[in-house]
């Protein structure tokens, strides 16, 4: 043992010097920051081409510089509607969705109850089921069902695609909450309505929000479910698609510039509230 | 005796109570509709006299037989598009989780970003950025980097790579929550005992991991395999994917019965790659890590 160990010492200085210099090139942060690039790139494209002053339909070529178009944004009324049915809509998925799921995630976290593994089969389904076959199965039967395609169908199919996200969010927050505080409540007199109202639903207040958030988010950008329940009702992704073939025009730039901006400043707003709470 | 039993009855109603609009809501729009599906692809008719259920099982291999090559390619570019995934965002996800230091939420932010703008526009942009005559091959044209007819749009590549790019977060934030959740101290144990970085990452981080990858697959796959809107807006006519076939049978064609065949053929087949991939890796886990 020693007669092998022994010599280590002594040979290890030699080689030594020439592993000093090689600095340790960092190579996961180039990889992250070059796909955080390759991310952004349609991005930036989209913002700076908002600002592109094109003379025909196709807006591919820099042609200078005009705020022509945020000046113009509404010059397409059915751009307009499009995009105001779009935030009723996500506004409508908001409120049911953060409802019904907002029940059914504080039911899964907190009882143990008969079916329990089937709400869960049926949600994991829900979240992974492909779009084009719930969009396919949902125009089916309100074919079958002859029921008129448009705003309520569609509010009616986002909430249903979006509940589980709810649910899970919830679930989570109600699994993490300290049952102690509940039963303090009990035990000061609250009945089980007033604990409820005063405890548990403030303590559960963020879940909610978030889970909100996530249903607006996907109802607002949700295209494939939507074109096969949609009947005569025009979203803004829809309106979008519709531009592909003759020219999308640059107010589509200017809103998604403008959504973007909003979408960019609530996550910021909120992560500096997170770490100044924290 | 009926007082004393009421609040328990409440009690044990409750649950029931809390999850029976959800139930309802998933059972009318989710449930039904599926099934709808089903029976939809066994009727026969036309759109004029209207259609009826007359278990026409050949429904089935007419679908198959005419639109075998879109199905095909749809899992083709969905596995290619997965596969890219994981190539792409584990990296990222592994760097952040274990370099990120006070940074990870910022880079994570940074990652899911393009979330913020719409699904559709996204990939419009990207159209409109490749173009033949824009900004990156019209320049590289201009300054003789290309031949004058190159192109990059129109091509499975260009399908395969819009797909990676669009649901790259659904793979990045399963692993990224498994490695950030991982004990740090088990990489440098492995280290202790003399294990090289590469054996270290092989034999420790790696397994650890694979929750988390396994959950990223489905995630991606389902998704990227029954996607149209890159097919549509970045392959052209030549790269098809099944789903611009289920939409135009259904909103153009109103075949409804050779629709909802090709639908049901879509979805057993990635039911049954599902099942078969949860029954290799055991279902529990699959399900825990998708929906976590």
């Amino acid at each position: 043992m020693t007669a092998t160990s022994a010599p280590a010492p002594a040979a290890a200085p030699a080689p030594a010097p020439a592993r000093r210099p090689r600095r340790r090139v960092d190579w996961g942060k180039y990889f992250t920051w070059a796909v955080i690039v390759w991310l952004l790139s349609p991005i930036a494209f989209m913002i700076v081409f908002s600002f592109n002053d094109i003379k025909g339909r196709h807006n591919v070529t820099w042609q200078g510089f005009t705020l022509h178009w945020y000046a113009d944004a509404l010059a397409y009324p059915d751009l307009t509607r499009a995009l105001v049915n779009s935030l009723l809509i996500a506004l409508l998925t908001m409120v049911f969705a953060g409802l019904l799921g907002g029940l059914l995630g504080l039911a899964l976290g907190r009882y143990t109850f008969r079916g329990q593994g089937a709400t869960n089969l049926v949600m994991f389904s829900a979240i992974s089921a492909p779009e084009v076959v719930m969009g396919a199965g949902l125009l089916s039967m309100f074919l079958t069902m002859n029921i008129a395609t448009g705003f309520w169908t569609i509010v009616v199919s986002h909430v249903m695609f979006s509940v589980s996200f709810v649910a899970i969010t919830v679930r989570a927050r109600v699994l993490a909450l300290d049952p102690s505080l509940e039963e303090a409540a009990r035990d000061l007199g609250a009945s089980a309505w007033t604990t409820f109202r005063l405890v548990t639903l403030p303590m559960l207040t963020p879940a909610l929000m978030a889970g909100g958030l996530i249903a607006f988010v996907l109802s607002i950008d949700d295209y494939i479910i939507t074109t096969f329940v949609s009947g005569n009702t025009s979203t803004f992704p829809l309106w979008i698609w519709g531009t592909t073939r003759v020219g999308t025009p640059p107010q589509v730039n200017v809103m998604g510039t403008l959504i973007f901006a909003v979408g960019v400043l609530l996550a910021v707003v909120n992560a500096v509230m997170a770490r100044r709470r924290a | 005796m009926t007082d004393e039993r009421r609040p328990r009855l409440a009690a044990r109603a409750a649950p029931y109570l809390l999850v029976a609009p959800a139930w309802l809501w998933l059972a009318l729009f989710f449930v039904v509709p599926i099934a709808t599906i089903l029976s939809m692809s066994l009727m026969s008719g036309n759109l004029y006299e209207g259609y009826s259920l007359t278990w026409e099982f050949g429904n089935y291999a007419a679908a198959v037989g005419t639109y075998w090559e879109q199905i095909g390619r749809s899992l083709v570019y969905g596995a290619c598009a997965t596969v890219l995934c994981i190539l792409i965002g584990y990296p990222c996800a592994y760097w952040i989780a274990f370099r990120g230091g006070a940074y990870k939420n910022a880079y994570l932010l940074l990652l899911l970003l393009p979330m913020f703008v719409s699904f559709v526009l996204r990939t419009i942009s990207w159209k409109a950025f490749l173009a033949d005559e824009g900004v990156i091959l019209g320049t590289l044209k201009g300054i003789g980097l290309l031949p004058e007819d190159a192109y990059v749009l129109n091509s499975a590549p260009a399908v395969v790579f819009g797909l990676a790019y669009n649901f790259l977060p659904f793979m990045v934030l399963p692993v990224y929550a498994v490695l950030e959740r991982m004990d740090h101290r088990v990489v440098e144990a492995a280290r202790d005992l003399y294990a090289g970085p590469v054996r270290a990452f092989t034999r420790v981080v790696l397994p650890m991991s694979l929750p988390g990858v396994f959950a990223g697959v489905i995630m991606t796959f389902i998704p990227t395999s029954a996607d149209y809107v890159n097919a549509t807006v970045l392959g052209g006519a030549d790269n098809t994917m099944v789903g611009k076939v289920i939409e135009s049978q259904y909103l153009v064609n109103n075949a409804y019965p050779m629709a909802a065949s090709i639908t049901f053929v879509l979805m057993a087949v990635l039911l049954v790659g599902i099942f078969s991939y949860a029954r290799a890796l055991g279902t529990e886990r699959v399900m825990e890590a998708s929906t976590r």
